[in-house]
C-alpha cells in the first residue's frame, strides 16, 4: 500500500500493548514519539485498534497505517504494531516470544487475573524483549533465563512462612518434650 | 502480597482489578517505607510496580514528588533482591524525564554494569544510558567499548543497542566505537550480530563505500540470525537503488539467494525487497513471485497477509506477473480474515480478466461493509485502476462506486472514491455526464467541505461543457442556499463558469448572481460582485484572463510581494509580474494513487521547493538585488557516483541573471575542504560577475556555493549556453577518527561535467484550466508558425514526451495524453517566459513514417516566440 521502501534500521516495533476484554490497557509502551504523543491520542488508538479486533481472532490487521500483530488469551489481548511497511513475520516473531515468555513465567496461566497478580514479571519481560523500538532479544527461553522471575502463586506470604515455622517449632518442641 | 488482592477480589468480584483504585498521593505515601531499614524487598517491589503502573496509565507526576519517589528508591539499591533491583531499573528509565537529578544513580549503575552478576549488566547499561548525556558519555566511555566486546550476550546486546539510540545525541562519542562494534558482529550469539550490524549500518550509512565493503565482507561471511539477514537485505536493496546498480549486481544475487533461506522471515523479506525494486523485469520477479504463491497457503494469518499484499504490489505494476497466483488467490477471497479477502480480490481485479470482474465486485460488495476504511480504500484504487484498463466496464463501476459513495465512511474513503470518479471521467468522456450526475447527488449531501468544494470546482470546469448544462445549475445554487461559507463561495465561482461559457444562460446567472451579493459572507459577496462586474462586460478576454484561468502566482510569494509594497509606499501601481510563479501546478495534477500509509499524515501547505530556495538566496547579501526568483531547475549531477566529492547543481533563473548553486558533498573523511567555489566557463555571451564560496566543506556535511552569471541583454534569444566547470578549493588533510585537520593545506581543483542552460530554464510551467480561452486571450498579434519533421521520434507519444521536457512548458487539458491507435494528436502547451510574458504553444502531430510536426506559438512578446520557434528549430 505504500511504495517507499523501508529505510533499513533496527527500529522495528512502534508500539506494544496489552489490554484486557474490556478495552483496558494493563501495559503499553509507545516506542515511536512521533506516533500518538498524548495520552488521549494513544487510549483512541488502543480502543479502535480493541474494536476493530476483539470479534475476530484474525491475527493481523491493517489501522490507521499501522501494521497490527495481535492475539488473544482467555481475557487478554496482546498486539505489537509496526510501520506500514514492516515485516510482518518480524512482528510475529515479537508477539510470539511476548506470548510465550509470559506463558512460562506464569505457569500457562495467561490471563488478567494472573498477569495483575505479577505485572512487575510482566514489565521485566516487555523490557527484556523490546529496548526503545529495537528487538532486544526473540527467543522466550532466554527472555525467560535473563528476567529470572518467580511467579508468585504460592499464597504463602513473608509473614505466614515465619508462622509455619513458629508452629513448627512449637510442634517438635512438644514432641521432644513428650 | 497474594493476600491483600484476595481480599480486594473478594470484595469485588473476580473481575475486578487491584491496580483499579490507586490514588497517587496514597502510593507516594508508602513509598516512605523505602526509607526503612531493613528493606523489605517485597513490600517495596509491589510499591515500584503500582507507581510504574501508574506512570504507563498515563498519570501525570509533578517533579518534585517525582524526584522525592525517585531519591527514595535509590536506597533500594542496598538490597540485594534481584526482582527489586531489575525493577529499579525500570523505574529509573520511566522516570529519567519525569525527576530532576537522575544522574545521581550513575554510580550505582556504572557499578552494577561493571560488576560480576551477568543478570545486572546488561539492564543496568541501557539504564545508564537512558540517564546519561554527551558529556556524561565521555565518562563511561571505556566501559562501554568494553561491553560492546564483552563475551556475555545480554551484555554485549545491551551496550549495541543503547549505543545505537545515543547515536542520535552524540553521533560522534559514538563513532568511536565502530571497532568494537566490527568485532561484535562476527559474534555467535545471533542478537548480538542482529544489533552489530544495526549500529554499523548507522555509523556508516553516509558513507557508501563502507557500506558497501561491510554488505560484501558480511554476504561472503554468512550470517546466523535471521534479523540480521533481513537488514542485510534492505541495506543491499538501498544501496542497489542509490547506486542504480543493475540487476545482474552481485547485491541482486545475495537478495535472490536469500529467497532460498530457511527462515520464513528472511525469505518473504526478500521477496519483498525483489518486488519494491524499480524496473525489474517479469522474469526477475519469478522467483519472488513464485515464493509468495507458496506462502498464500500458509495456515498463518499473518504470513497469508504478507504474501497477499505484496502479490497486490506486484499487481500494479506488473500483473502478468500474478496471473500464476489468480487460483490461490481464489481461495482466499473466502479467507476469515477480511483484510486478506480484500486484498486477494483486489489483486484478481488486477489481473483477472474482464469476465470476471463482474463476480469479484459482486463478491466484494457482500463485506464492504465490515471492513475499515483503510481496506476499503484499497478497493478504490483497484476499481479506478481497473477502469483505465477496461474502460467498458465503467458503468458497471460507477454504480458500485455511487453505491460506496452512499454508505458510511470516513473522510479518506470518500475522498477516494471522489478521486477515483474525477479520473474516471476524465479518462471515459461518454461516462461524464452519469459521473456529474452522481457527484451532484454525493453533493446535495456532503459533510466534508474539502470534497464538496473539490466537486464544485470540477462541476464549474466541464458541466458548461457539457450538452445540457442548465441541469446543474439548480445543484450549484441549492449549495449557496444550505452550506457553509467556504462552499458558498465556491459555488459561486462556478456559477460564473457557466455564465461567460454559456450565453444562453448568462442572464439566469447574472440574476442567481445578484442574490448572491446579499450573502452575509463577505467571501461569497466579494466574489459575486466581481464576477457580476466581468460577466457583464461580455468580453471574451475579460472572461478568460478572470473567470476560467485564474492567478498562476505562488500565494506565499504573493503575500510576502504585497507586504513588502506596503512597506514600500511608492507612486507606482503593484505590478503582479514580480510576483513568483507557482511551481507545480496544484490542481489538475494527476496525483498517483495516494498510498494509505501516508493517508494519516496531516495536510499541511508546505511551502513549494522554490519559495524555500526563495528564502534561502534572498539570505545572501549578494543576491539581493536580482529581485524576484523566476524559476529553480531539477538538480542535475555534475560527478559520477562513488567519485571523491559529490556536486549537483540548481539552475536559479531571475529577470536578468542565473545563479548556479552547487551543493557539494566531500566523501573523503581524511580531508577537509575550504573555501570552495565553482569556475565556470561559458561557450557565449554570458557573463560570471561573482562567486560566492562555500567556506567549509567538512567530510559528509553538504555544503552550497554559488556563482552568479549576468544574461546577455542586448540579445534576448540567446537561451542557451553550455558551461565547462571546474571545483576549487583549499585541501587540509585531517585525521579521520577525530576530524582534526593539520595546520597547512593546499589548493588544488577538481573537473566537474558540462552544464547545460537550455530554453527550458528560462520558462516556468503555468497550467491554464481553459487552454482556448487563453488561446483567445494572448490574440494573435505575434502568432508564428512553423513546420518541423521530427526523422528520430518513431511514436506520438515519444514525440509528446520530448517535447514537453524540451519547452518545460505544462501540457494543458490532458493534451499530453495521446489517446491509442490514433496517427495525429494536437497538444497545447502553456508557460511564462522569464520577464512575465506569458507564452502559449500548439503543436499538431502527425505520424507518417516519422512524427511531422506543425508548431504555433503565440505570446504578448515577439521575441520569445522567436526564441521558441528558434530553439524548437
Amino acid at each position: 500500500m505504500d511504495s517507499v521502501a523501508l529505510e533499513p534500521s533496527l527500529y522495528t516495533v512502534k508500539a506494544i500493548f496489552i489490554l484486557d476484554n474490556d478495552g483496558n490497557r494493563l501495559l503499553s509502551k509507545y516506542y515511536d514519539a512521533e506516533l500518538y504523543p498524548s495520552m488521549k491520542e494513544q487510549k483512541n488508538f488502543e480502543k479502535n485498534v480493541f474494536n476493530k479486533t476483539q470479534k475476530a481472532d484474525n491475527e493481523i490487521a491493517f489501522l490507521e497505517g499501522l501494521t497490527i500483530v495481535y492475539k488473544s488469551s482467555i481475557d487478554l489481548f496482546f498486539y505489537v504494531v509496526g510501520s506500514a511497511q514492516e515485516n510482518e513475520l518480524m512482528l510475529m516473531a515479537v508477539l510470539n516470544c511476548l506470548f510465550e515468555s509470559l506463558s512460562q513465567i506464569l505457569r500457562k496461566n495467561v490471563e488478567r487475573r494472573c498477569v495483575l497478580d505479577n505485572l512487575d514479571g510482566v514489565f521485566l519481560v516487555v523490557d527484556e524483549i523490546i529496548d526503545g523500538g529495537v528487538i532486544l532479544e526473540s527467543d522466550p527461553q532466554q527472555v525467560v533465563e535473563k528476567v529470572n522471575y518467580k511467579a508468585d502463586d504460592n499464597p504463602l506470604s513473608e509473614q505466614s512462612v515465619a508462622q509455619v515455622l513458629q508452629s513448627a517449632k512449637e510442634q517438635i518442641k512438644w514432641s521432644i518434650l513428650k | 502480597m497474594i493476600k491483600k488482592f484476595d481480599k480486594k477480589d473478594e470484595e469485588a468480584g473476580s473481575g475486578s482489578n487491584p491496580f483499579q483504585h490507586l490514588e497517587k498521593s496514597a502510593v507516594l505515601q508508602e513509598a516512605r517505607i523505602f526509607n526503612e531499614t531493613p528493606i523489605n524487598p517485597r513490600r517495596c517491589l509491589h510499591i515500584l510496580t503500582k507507581i510504574i503502573y501508574l506512570l504507563n496509565q498515563g498519570e501525570h507526576f509533578g517533579t518534585t514528588e517525582a524526584t522525592e519517589a525517585f531519591f527514595a528508591m535509590t536506597r533500594l539499591f542496598q538490597s540485594n533482591d534481584q526482582t527489586l533491583r531489575r525493577m529499579c531499573y525500570l523505574t529509573i528509565k520511566e522516570m529519567a524525564n519525569i525527576s530532576e537529578d537522575v544522574i545521581i544513580v550513575t554510580s550505582s549503575l556504572t557499578k552494577d554494569m561493571t560488576g560480576k552478576e551477568d543478570v545486572y549488566r546488561g539492564p543496568a547499561i541501557r539504564a545508564l544510558c537512558r540517564i546519561t548525556d554527551t558529556t556524561m558519555l565521555q565518562a563511561i566511555e571505556r566501559y562501554m567499548k568494553q561491553a560492546i566486546v564483552d563475551k556475555v550476550p545480554s551484555v554485549s546486546s545491551s551496550a549495541l543497542v543503547s549505543s545505537l539510540h545515543m547515536v542520535k545525541m552524540s553521533y560522534d562519542v559514538v563513532k568511536r566505537w565502530v571497532n568494537e562494534a566490527q568485532e561484535a558482529a562476527s559474534s555467535d550469539n545471533i542478537m548480538v550480530q542482529y544489533h552489530a550490524l544495526g549500529l554499523l549500518y548507522h555509523l556508516r550509512k553516509n558513507d557508501r563505500l563502507a557500506v558497501s565493503k561491510m554488505l560484501n565482507k558480511f554476504t561472503k561471511s554468512g550470517l546466523k540470525s535471521p534479523f540480521a539477514y533481513c537488514m542485510l537485505i534492505r541495506i543491499a536493496s538501498k544501496l542497489l537503488e542509490e547506486t542504480e546498480g543493475g540487476h545482474d549486481s552481485p547485491l541482486f544475487d545475495f537478495i535472490e539467494s536469500c529467497l532460498r533461506n530457511k527462515h520464513e522471515m528472511v525469505v518473504y523479506e526478500a521477496a519483498s525487497a525483489i518486488v519494491h525494486m524499480p524496473n525489474c523485469t517479469a522474469r526477475e520477479l519469478a522467483p519472488a513471485v513464485s515464493v509468495l504463491q507458496l506462502f498464500c497457503s500458509s495456515p498463518k494469518a499473518a504470513l497469508r497477509y504478507a504474501a497477499v499484499r505484496t502479490l497486490n504490489k506486484v499487481a500494479m505494476k506488473h500483473p502478468s506477473a500474478v496471473t500464476a497466483c489468480n487460483l490461490d488467490l481464489e481461495n482466499l477471497i473466502t479467507d476469515s480474515n477480511r483484510s486478506i479477502a480484500t486484498l486477494a480480490i483486489t489483486t484478481l481485479l488486477k489481473t483477472g480478466s474482464e469476465s470476471s470482474v463482474d463476480r469479484l465486485m459482486k463478491q466484494i460488495s457482500s463485506f464492504v461493509s465490515e471492513i475499515s476504511d483503510e481496506f476499503k480504500v484499497v478497493v478504490v484504487q483497484a476499481i479506478s485502476a481497473l477502469c483505465q484498463k477496461y474502460p467498458r466496464k465503467h458503468s458497471v463501476m460507477m454504480n458500485f462506486l455511487s453505491n460506496m459513495l452512499r454508505d458510511d465512511g470516513g473522510f479518506e474513503y470518500k475522498r477516494a472514491i471522489v478521486d477515483c470518479i474525477i479520473s474516471i471521467i476524465e479518462d471515459n468522456p461518454e461516462s461524464k455526464e452519469t459521473g456529474l450526475a452522481h457527484l451532484c447527488e454525493f453533493i446535495e449531501d456532503c459533510e466534508h467541505t474539502v470534497l464538496a468544494t473539490k466537486i464544485l470546482h470540477l462541476l464549474g470546469k466541464e458541466g458548461p461543457r457539457t450538452p445540457s448544462p442548465s441541469k446543474y445549475i439548480r445543484f450549484i445554487f441549492n449549495r449557496v442556499v444550505l452550506e457553509s461559507e467556504a462552499v458558498r463561495a465556491a459555488a459561486v465561482s462556478a456559477l460564473a463558469k457557466f455564465g461567460a461559457q454559456n450565453d444562453d444562460l448568462l442572464p439566469s446567472v447574472l440574476v442567481l448572481m445578484q442574490r448572491c451579493m446579499m450573502d452575509s459572507d463577505d467571501e461569497v459577496r466579494d466574489r459575486a460582485t466581481f464576477y457580476m462586474n466581468v460577466l457583464q462586460q461580455k468580453q471574451k478576454a475579460l472572461n478568460a484572463a478572470y473567470i476560467f484561468n485564474g492567478l498562476s502566482v505562488s500565494i506565499p510569494g504573493l503575500e510576502k510581494s504585497l507586504h513588502q509594497y506596503t512597506l514600500e509606499p511608492s507612486e507606482k501601481p503593484f505590478d503582479m509580474k514580480t510576483v513568483p510563479l507557482a511551481t507545480a501546478p496544484i490542481t489538475e495534477q494527476k496525483t498517483e494513487i495516494a498510498p494509505v500509509a501516508t493517508s494519516k499524515l496531516p495536510e499541511k501547505l508546505a511551502p513549494s521547493r522554490q519559495d524555500i530556495y526563495q528564502e534561502q538566496l534572498a539570505a545572501i547579501p549578494e543576491f539581493q538585488a536580482l529581485g524576484p526568483l523566476f524559476k529553480s531547475s531539477e538538480p542535475v549531477q555534475l560527478t559520477e557516483a562513488e567519485t571523491e566529492y559529490v556536486v549537483r547543481c540548481i539552475k536559479h533563473t531571475f529577470v536578468g541573471h542565473m545563479v548556479f548553486q552547487f551543493d557539494c558533498t566531500n566523501t573523503l573523511n581524511d580531508q577537509l575542504l575550504q573555501r570552495v567555489l565553482v569556475q565556470m566557463e561559458p561557450s557565449e555571451a554570458y557573463e560570471v560577475v561573482q562567486h560566492v564560496a562555500a567556506q567549509s566543506l567538512p567530510y559528509s556535511q553538504p555544503g552550497s556555493c554559488y556563482t552568479l552569471v549576468r544574461l546577455p541583454e542586448d540579445d534576448p534569444t540567446a537561451v542557451s549556453c553550455t558551461f565547462s566547470c571546474a571545483m576549487k578549493y583549499l585541501v587540509r588533510d585531517c585525521d579521520p577518527n577525530t576530524g582534526e585537520p593539520d595546520d597547512d593545506g593546499y589548493d588544488d581543483e577538481y573537473v566537474l561535467e558540462d552544464l547545460e542552460v537550455t530554453v527550458a530554464d528560462h520558462i516556468q510551467k503555468v497550467l491554464k484550466p481553459n487552454f482556448s480561452a487563453a488561446w483567445e486571450e494572448v490574440g494573435d498579434e505575434f502568432e508564428k508558425e512553423e513546420t518541423f519533421a521530427l526523422a528520430s521520434v518513431r511514436t506520438l507519444d515519444e514525440a509528446v514526451g520530448n517535447i514537453i521536457s524540451f519547452l518545460g512548458m505544462q501540457p494543458c487539458e490532458r493534451s499530453d495524453k495521446v489517446p491509442e491507435n490514433k496517427n495525429s494528436h494536437i497538444l497545447f502547451l502553456a508557460g511564462v517566459f522569464r520577464g512575465g510574458h506569458d507564452v502559449l504553444v500548439r503543436a499538431r502531430l502527425a505520424l507518417a513514417d516519422g512524427v511531422t510536426m506543425q508548431v504555433t506559438v503565440r505570446s504578448v512578446d515577439e521575441n520569445v516566440v522567436d526564441v521558441i520557434l528558434a530553439s524548437v528549430g
